[in-house]
């Protein structure tokens, strides 16, 4: 437990001339459930993109398991945000959960019958085994979400990243979410999720990364989640903070 | 067989490959990139005339099919560079374009190459371009080449099936399980490419964007299912082609533009009467289309 | 070069492809920030059907009903595209593909027929489609000036209001811009500049005409009315040297030089541009990545 399993070191990344991420340091143990927070633009999904080698970095290394990320793949799993994709595609539910073995199952073989089942098992650990076959455009944004969810279940990574699986869920939904996060915990995976709730992290997540363009603090959620440390991560530069943050700082004073 | 024959079964062809590329097309929304490949493959008609100097299938097939993944490339590089996608398409296809305009009317002069034939398509003398292929007997060598490159296009897409699948629904995930997503983007604009190739003596380069686009248009307004979706757009690019046919034969006009305009028939009865999408679906429990 | 210039019908025809290069590099500008580069595309071929048909109906080649004609078939592609794209789950370009091929198919249908009827194939209708500015004469130029400028001005008088209306659409609501009107007047102003240039460069290359000068403006600048001023000259000079290009050689099409011109102008831009050209950007990645590696260890101590 003790070793980390994703060190980040030196990291940075832009978007055209500006900056969005600059020094990123952190190491993450096994097992742990760690919730990604930070003001808006503070380049949240970005961390997660470059870390999974989605977007270039400028300068820096990260190391999954002691390895690149090209040799760590087929243990890692990650969950786009839930607007990344088209829902009007025409495949169903099922379908889309079958899309997560698509790595393992391999080239020029289509997935049997097996694959279907597993599939349908995650669908069915997600509350959704009754929509299986319902085409993707008619479920519910949460639905929606939780086919995510068990997409990335089939894949049986070690390391999961998740990019707000829960915005803009309804509560049944994002309770059925934070139950199986926790299976996963429990059962010694690595979950990161970007979060935007400042008011659940402390129920949710037994570490916290607070962002904002660097790492303002990384640890424990009880050591780390401290008035000060938010209102450094929000605070500290107001042209990054939204209304909707500053609602959510007022909440938690 | 008998000169309609052949021409209706080179049309059906025709509607055949469009439809079932086209499908991948509209799931990626790149659309537009048929209207910009189908452009450019003139280029690589071109240079391929002027180096072999000769009008042959194989030369204009490698140089359709170069040209059409050089545009492919030059979007996407150009786009890396955060210029609009669709302005780095209208960029690279005009110009392209234009060099092809250009060296037909300076190099090439009109031997064997015309703008316009390029542009309309002369499926009528398809048949007049008989060659003899073992098992098969005479065929015209457009048929053949259809026949061929429709073997290749169902290969691939049937090989492929759930790389094609994921790549177009969501390449984050894609990417992140390994699979080559970028590869995979040439190899389908290389798929496109070959089918405009091979359609341009029926169709020519507009037309074959409606056989390429509207009957996938129209199929997705009917299925919500992608294989059954491949079928139906298939099955409309067929019907199409050998309505548009006789629509021509009937007031005695252009093959190719009466094919065109029979996709858009087509597609305006899927537009109204899909039991799923349709207008008077909508109209009937507007409630559900939320 | 200066015998081109006496001759009095290049003399016509320059000035014609130089306002119409001024015209289309100002709406390209418009076209760019409503993100709809490839909507001049789908309607320049949507304009078809429309030209032969008015050709039919009046049986001779009288550029301003062709010009109507083509106006008309272009406004109901442009309607048929927006009725698509929100009644059904069809995507914009998907719709645009739809009604550019659909519409051209339509329109050679008809000039096959219409090339077939009495007289039809010596009209030149055939090169009207396809762009043959040498072939105007003193009227047509006439048409086509008088139509540009009125487009030109119309962008001009109204500058700040389509600078609002294209930059925050929701603001200028705000404020009492009517956006239902600014659509309509866009459209109509994007469809005139189009059909005007059918004649010249043709159906096929018309979309170039708005959508290279614009881009490669905006390689230089971050002001709004100077990327219209550029493009407007970029335009203007594209149009202008494509049409002596093409003059100095006989039989030479006039679109396609025109086109490779403005391309010419795009790479230089591209390259060399002072806002976002590629040598610049380089440069600045790189001195950024120098900057973020040297800095690291300052930021840490202040972090």
């Amino acid at each position: 437990m003790a070793t980390p399993i994703l060190q980040v070191e030196n990291l940075s990344a832009s978007y055209r001339k500006n900056t969005v991420l600059h020094d990123i340091n952190f190491e993450v143990n096994g097992g742990s459930l760690t919730g990604i927070v930070g003001p808006n633009g503070a380049g949240k999904s970005t961390l997660l993109k470059t870390i999974l080698n989605l977007h270039p970095s400028l300068t820096g290394s990260v190391k999954f398991f002691g390895l690149p990320f090209i040799k760590a793949k087929k243990r890692i799993g990650y969950v786009p945000q839930r607007g990344s994709v088209d829902w009007d595609f025409p495949t169903d539910a099922l379908d889309v959960v079958t899309m997560g073995l698509y790595g393992q199952i391999g080239w020029l073989r289509r997935p049997s019958r097996l694959h279907k089942e597993r599939a349908y098992e995650a669908l069915d650990k997600m509350g959704m085994a009754d929509y299986a076959n319902r085409q993707i455009s008619q479920l519910s944004g949460g639905q929606q979400q939780r086919v995510f969810l068990a997409r990335a279940l089939v894949q049986d990574a070690d390391f999961y990243f998740m990019d707000e699986p829960l915005a803009g869920v309804d509560a049944a939904t994002e309770r059925a979410i934070m139950t199986i996060l926790k299976e996963l915990k429990a059962i010694g995976k690595t979950v990161m999720v970007v979060h935007h709730d400042l008011q659940t992290v402390e129920d949710y997540f037994d570490h916290v990364l607070l962002l904002n363009r660097t790492v303002i603090k990384h640890g424990k959620t009880e050591q780390i989640f401290t008035r000060e440390n938010i209102a450094n991560t929000y605070g500290g530069n107001m042209r990054w903070m939204g209304e909707e943050q500053r609602h959510a700082v007022h909440s938690i004073e | 067989m008998t000169y309609t024959a052949w021409i209706i079964l080179t049309a059906a062809l025709v509607g055949l490959s469009c439809g079932v590329i086209g499908v991948f097309l509209i799931l990626r929304k790149t659309a537009m990139m048929a209207d910009a490949i189908s452009h450019t493959v003139l280029l690589g008609i071109v240079i391929a005339y002027i180096v072999t100097r000769e009008v042959s299938g194989t030369a204009m097939l490698i140089g359709g099919i170069l040209a059409g993944v050089f545009t492919a490339f030059l979007v996407q590089w150009l786009h890396s560079l955060r210029v609009q996608h669709d302005a780095a398409m209208g960029i690279v296809f005009t110009t392209l374009f234009a060099i092809g305009v250009i060296l037909i009317a300076t190099s090439v002069g009109n031997a064997h190459l015309d703008v316009q034939h390029a542009l309309m398509g002369e499926i009528t003398f398809i048949p007049f371009h008989m060659i003899t292929l073992p098992f098969i007997g005479a065929i015209p060598e457009a048929t053949a080449l259809l026949l061929l490159v429709l073997a290749v296009i169902l290969f691939f897409i049937i090989a492929f099936y759930k790389e094609w699948k994921i790549t177009s629904f969501d390449p984050a995930l894609a990417a992140s399980l390994g699979i080559p997503v970028i590869l995979m983007h040439y190899l389908f604009m290389g798929l496109v490419s070959v089918t405009t190739v091979a359609s341009f003596d029926a169709v020519g380069a507009i037309m074959v964007v409606a056989m390429l686009i509207t009957p996938a248009a129209s199929a997705y307004l009917w299925t919500d299912k992608l294989s059954f979706m491949l079928v139906l757009s298939g099955s409309f690019g067929v019907v199409s082609a050998v309505t548009g046919y006789y629509i021509a034969a009937w007031i005695d006009t252009s093959i190719s533009g009466s094919m065109a305009f029979a996709t858009g028939l087509v597609f305006m009865i899927s537009f109204i009467f899909s039991p799923k999408h349709g207008l008077i679906a909508k109209r009937v429990r507007p409630a559900e289309t939320m | 070069m200066l015998s081109i210039l006496l001759n009095s019908n290049t003399g016509w025809v320059l000035l014609s492809t130089m306002t119409l290069g001024i015209a289309a590099g100002t709406i390209g500008c418009m076209a760019y920030w409503k993100r709809q580069n490839l909507m001049s595309d789908a309607l320049s071929h949507a304009a078809l059907p429309g030209v032969v048909i008015a050709f039919l109906l009046i049986g001779e080649k009288n550029l301003l009903i062709l010009i109507i004609g083509a106006a008309i078939s272009a406004l109901i592609g442009a309607f048929l595209i927006q009725w698509i794209t929100t009644a059904s789950r069809i995507s914009e370009d998907s719709a645009m593909g739809m009604v550019l091929a659909i519409f051209y198919g339509f329109g050679i249908m008809l000039l096959t027929i219409a090339n077939r009827s009495a007289g039809g194939n010596q009209s030149g209708l055939d090169g009207f489609i396809y762009g043959q500015a040498a072939a105007m004469v003193r009227t047509d130029v006439i048409t086509m000036l008088v139509l540009a400028l009125i487009v030109v001005f119309i962008v001009f008088i109204g500058f700040k209001e389509w600078k609002l209306y294209l930059f925050d659409g929701q603001f200028a609501k705000g404020i009492g811009l009517s956006l239902k009107g600014m659509n309509t007047l866009y459209t109509a102003v994007l469809v005139t500049t189009i059909v005007i240039g059918i004649q010249a460069v043709g159906v096929i290359l018309m979309a170039a005409m708005l959508i290279i000068p614009a881009v490669s403006a905006r390689y230089w600048t971050q002001s709004f009315k100077i990327m219209i001023l550029l493009s407007a000259i970029f335009g203007g000079l594209a149009g202008a040297a494509g049409t002596l290009i093409s003059a100095l050689g006989s039989g030479l099409p006039t679109g396609p030089f025109i086109v490779v011109v403005g391309a010419g102008f795009f790479v230089v831009s591209l390259i060399f541009g002072k806002e976002k050209g590629i040598l610049i950007h380089y440069l600045q990645f790189k001195l950024h990545q120098r900057n973020q590696q040297s800095n690291t260890q300052t930021l840490k101590q202040e972090g």
